[in-house]
């Protein structure tokens, strides 16, 4: 498999030539590393460590940890303050069209802008971006399309196609799956003596209760797999606390009973969930393997657009993280570098919300449903067997055609 | 032409497919060092190194999950698990990620990966060790599935499923693996996906089987001929799915009755769909009600008695008299 191969995943092939072209890149050294003998373990008690917990701007918008303040351009603030907004603005503008009966049911991700921008901000094109469902602001940033999103979330598989030019999956509903995927990848890229390519993947703090989580994390930190696991606790896993998902205080913590690093990040400060994530993708590129993040954010809107929190959480509750906003705190930081003032605040906003609203033209557009391809990307090649059966779907179509349906 | 055993063909299969192809790699439990329990992967970890035959921690889910991202990093993974009893603690990504992530994403990641696990009864093994529950994966959308029965056609669909563009689950036989020796050339053989091959040619009835339950039918093929002048064709289905249906549409025509052979429990197994495609394209040559002599519905019994649940030579014989005696 020549390099362009592996690499240019970046195209849709539905059928895949490359795969016939045989590697010439997996090392065929045939490295073998002795077991190491089974060493007295005794020892008078465990030390487990510290576990950082990073804040660099509080919720009042000022620098609480100056040390760790990242050195970015203007232009870079503002443009991750952009991303911030369109993320809030095409969750805000869905939810209406879902009430409105122009879209199906979807994950709203109020409250973690910030957390989906400073998780994907380091991550290069050539990265590997594995999301969860509610992962609006990383998906627009490594540019899924509005109207892509609104496809998918409204059932057209059309939105599941991949932006060009990055190596993004397709996220799969059921609650952590996909992060094995992800840890399969990294697997894959440190077999590969030509890539330095990293893998990132989000889930959250319910997941964190499914065994193939635990699992993936463990074969990462077995493999040194170069892979960045973000678990976005946003407090709840539909109706339940996360305090209910868990005994311990803190999901980071998890990370000392696998052997690998982790840090606990103020997920709803943008700041430091770009410098937290830059450092684990930096350990992960230079081989020092996985990396767990622990964001801790809030869901300040719904788990999907079926469900209503009211029964299960207080208004208090809901009060207390507004004060905790991701979104004003970063205005307030650039405000007092003079980045920003209410009138910009106001042009962003309103850019956002036209923004939005072309993506939901394009959209509108393109809202028409192909139901002759669902056979299509099944296999390669179809067996006879699904030919057949794909005829008499064809046929029951036509008919229905016909009959004016 | 050296005489292998299945267990040995299979080997022989992996190494020459890593040999000839950088992107194929083993995962699983116990198959480096230790060369796999069944030792299926001998030798493979001294000449290809642990980059490539991945021993893992023990959790199954885990390696099909792990295996599905390697597949759509582009590296072709052979995943073992150990005993196709533990693939439940995978059912999870087998069905969300391994089956679907070629039409989830439209077509731009294949999972060009295998599943290689042993299967089936009659090894005196403990509980969870002796099923036979392929009849899951054909119901799949996404996979194939297929069933070995001997040495050479054993290696050349190993061949055929690492080259396959689509996940493969490959169940081997594992009361085969040493049971017999076939010729087993040097040069590589590959055998098309999908097809059966009609083994015994015969005229009275059609006999279909797959994997370990081929040698109990042939054998009755055999005493069918010796002691009631029958003379059955014997059809070794290799492929659960896709399935040949046309093979087997073609034999039934021509002999118009059928008896099929599987160990797997019998409600919705492969027997119930290969006769509800008989019904569908061979009604009207049928001379009687098509049997199946199978797996009962219960769990696979302990060893001290499983030689009572497996379908045996002399139960095939009567179910084929009885098909026969049908007017």
């Amino acid at each position: 498999m020549s390099k362009e191969t592996v690499h240019d995943r970046t195209k849709v092939t539905p059928s895949a030539p490359e795969l016939a072209v045989k590697s010439s890149h997996i090392p065929r050294r045939p490295k073998i590393t002795p077991p190491k003998p089974r060493k007295d373990i005794s020892t008078p008690t465990i030390a487990l460590g510290e576990i950082p917990n990073l804040q660099i701007l509080n919720e009042k918008g000022e620098i609480s940890d100056p040390s760790h303040e990242p050195n970015l351009e203007p232009a870079e603030l503002l443009r991750i303050y952009r991303a911030m907004v369109l993320t809030r603005k095409l969750d805000t503008r869905m939810l209406t069209m879902q009430r409105q009966g122009e879209m199906g049911t979807f994950a709203p991700g109020m409250g973690q802008e910030a957390t989906q921008i400073g998780q994907i901000y380091p991550l290069t094109k050539k990265d590997w971006f594995a999301p969860s469902y509610r992962s609006f602001g990383a998906q627009l940033w490594r540019g899924w399309t509005i109207e892509g999103l609104m496809l998918l979330w409204d059932g057209f598989s059309e939105g599941f196609e991949i932006p060009d030019g990055v190596n993004d999956l397709p996220f799969s509903i059921v609650i952590g799956s996909h992060v094995a995927t992800a840890t399969g990848v990294a697997m894959g890229i440190k077999r590969r003596d030509d890539d330095d390519a990293v893998v990132l993947t989000n889930f959250g703090d319910g997941a964190f209760s499914q065994g193939i989580v635990a699992e993936s994390l463990n074969f990462a930190a077995v493999d040194n797999a170069p892979i960045v696991f973000v678990c976005e606790n946003n407090g709840y896993a539909i109706s339940m606390p996360v305090q209910r998902q868990t005994g311990a205080d803190y999901l980071a913590g998890r990370s000392v009973g696998y052997g690998i690093p982790s840090m606990r990040v103020d997920g709803n400060d943008v700041l430091a969930m770009i410098v937290a994530t830059t450092d684990a993708v930096e350990r992960a590129r230079k081989g020092e393997g996985p990396t767990l993040l622990e964001a801790v954010t809030y869901r300040m809107s719904l788990h999907t657009t079926a469900d209503d929190p009211k029964v299960y959480r207080n208004e208090e509750e809901v009060e207390y993280w507004k004060t905790r906003c991701p979104l004003a705190r970063f205005e307030i930081y650039l405000k007092n570098k003079n980045l920003l003032d209410d009138a910009a605040i106001e042009r962003t906003a309103a850019e956002c919300e036209q923004e939005v609203i072309e993506g939901r033209e394009r959209f509108r557009g393109r809202a028409t449903a192909n139901p002759r391809e669902v056979f299509d990307s099944m296999y390669e090649k179809l067996p006879p067997e699904l030919e057949d059966q794909k005829r008499e779907y064809l046929s029951k179509l036509d008919r229905k055609n016909e009959e004016g349906h | 032409m050296p005489q292998l055993t299945m267990a040995e063909s299979l080997n022989l299969a992996l190494d020459q497919s890593m040999a000839a192809d950088d992107a194929v790699c083993v995962i699983g439990e116990d198959i480096g060092v230790n060369g796999g329990v069944f030792r299926i992967t001998k030798g493979l970890l001294e000449k290809y190194g642990e980059d490539r035959v991945i021993d893992t921690p023990l959790a199954e889910n885990g390696i099909i999950g792990a295996a599905v991202g390697m597949a759509i990093y582009g590296l072709k993974p052979v995943a073992e698990i150990q005993f196709s009893g533990f693939m439940m603690q995978a059912f999870d990504q087998i069905e969300q990620n391994m089956a679907r992530m070629r039409n989830r994403s439209r077509g731009r990641y294949p999972v060009p990966m295998v599943l290689r696990t042993p299967y089936g009864g009659g090894i005196r093994a403990v509980e969870h060790h002796s099923e036979s529950r392929e009849a899951y994966w054909a119901h799949t959308p996404g996979l194939k599935v297929v069933i070995p029965s001997g040495p050479r056609n054993a290696r050349s669909l190993l061949h055929a499923a690492i080259n396959d563009p689509d996940p493969v689950i490959f169940y081997e036989p594992k009361a085969v693996y040493r049971a017999f020796r076939e010729d087993v050339p040097d040069e590589p053989e590959s055998l098309e996906i999908g097809k059966a091959q009609v083994v015994r040619e015969g005229s009275d009835i059609t006999l279909i089987a797959y994997g370990a339950m081929m040698r109990p039918t042939l054998e009755a093929a055999e005493d069918l001929v010796d002691l009631h002048q029958v003379n059955a064709e014997v059809i070794d289905l290799l492929s659960i799915s896709p399935m040949d249906t046309q093979t087997l549409v073609d034999s039934v025509s021509k002999t118009g009755r059928c008896v099929i052979v599987h160990e797997g429990p019998r409600t919705c197994g492969v027997a119930a769909e290969i006769i509800a495609r008989l019904n569908e394209h061979a009604f009207e040559h049928l001379e009687a009600p098509i049997k199946r002599i199978t797996g009962y519905d219960i769990h696979f019994p302990f060893f001290q008695v499983e030689q009572h649940y497996l379908p045996d030579p002399d139960t095939i014989v009567e179910a084929v008299q009885q098909t026969l005696a049908y007017e």
